[in-house]
């Protein structure tokens, strides 16, 4: 399972200005609402999460030691 | 496509002014389109227009001369860029580019002295937004002005950080934070953590890797911290 942004559907009003960013095609906007497509492409970026006007999309990190 | 009365009132600048008065500033408005990633404004080259956003998003940044970028603004639908040159005569202050495919409505600078000198009463809207752009960016170079957030943001990251090195390496995992949160625990602007990070990450200290930022150096983030407290 690829990681991938995580939308909040109650605070997405459905602009599409995440899908309009998206440099591979993993966010798509069916109707009003927007789904994640499971893609290796996707970056983690985090522009849609930048651009979002209500703050429904999150790209959160995992932070982790492993000194090398 | 036509310029669009509707989009018009959403527009700050045109706030509170009637259909005849929307009309009338219809008449001095171009419309300007670019593809994702097209640069639309380049810093110190003479300014045109203000640009207001019908649709998508732009990103205005300026960049040293070592090539690093700094985000300034991201500008969503109904705001503006590009404001400040066209009332002061000086250059475009940063460069924008097109995050995804955009549509802008433009006002060429003599043509915003027109409808200044025909409507004065707009000048009241174009303050509000100017002091807002004022308010953003004294928070942003506050921001950038405190050496010690490099140290916050190393800090954060060790607490939030899962050893997978220690002895407690089978502890939970700690909550995943994105940018916009480690702003906001830090007490910076999300533009600020993204720069800290990859500022660490040239220093060796960490590695993104996607959704990953892993510390590869703990005693050079613990440095970090000590010299900013």
């Amino acid at each position: 399972m690829v990681e991938m942004p995580v939308i909040d559907r109650e605070k997405c009003n459905g602009c599409g200005l995440c899908v309009s960013v998206c440099h591979c095609q993993a966010l798509v906007l069916v109707g009003d609402v927007i789904m994640t497509i499971e893609t290796e492409e996707c970056g983690w970026c985090t522009e849609c999460e930048a651009v979002c006007p209500t703050g429904a999309i999150r790209c959160p990190y995992e932070i982790v030691i492993e000194e090398s | 496509m036509a310029v669009e009365i509707e989009l018009l009132k959403s527009i700050p600048y045109f706030s509170g002014l009637s259909p005849t008065e929307l009309e009338a500033i219809k008449q001095h408005i171009f419309e300007k389109s670019a593809d994702k990633n097209e640069l639309i404004l380049l810093e110190e080259e003479p300014a045109e227009a203000v640009y207001f956003v019908v649709s998508g998003a732009v990103k205005t940044f300026k960049t040293s001369a070592e090539g690093k970028e700094q985000i300034l603004c991201i500008i969503r639908p109904g705001e503006s860029f590009n404001d400040v040159p066209i009332f002061d005569g000086g250059p475009n202050p940063a460069s924008a580019i097109a995050m995804s495919p955009i549509t802008l409505y433009g006002i060429s600078k003599t043509d915003m002295e027109t409808i200044l000198r025909e409507r004065p009463s707009i000048a009241i809207n174009i303050i509000k937004v100017l002091a807002e752009r004022v308010r953003h960016f004294v928070s942003l170079v506050e921001d950038l002005s405190f050496r010690h957030v490099i140290g916050r943001v190393a800090k954060l990251l060790l607490e939030y950080a899962t050893d997978h090195t220690g002895p407690d390496k089978e502890a939970s995992p700690k909550p995943r934070l994105t940018q916009q949160e480690m702003a906001a625990i830090v007490g910076t602007a999300r533009e600020v953590v993204g720069r800290s990070l990859k500022a660490l990450e040239e220093e060796g200290a960490i590695k993104i890797d996607r959704h990953r930022i892993v510390i590869t150096d703990k005693k050079a983030l613990e440095e970090m911290v000590e010299a900013s407290s």
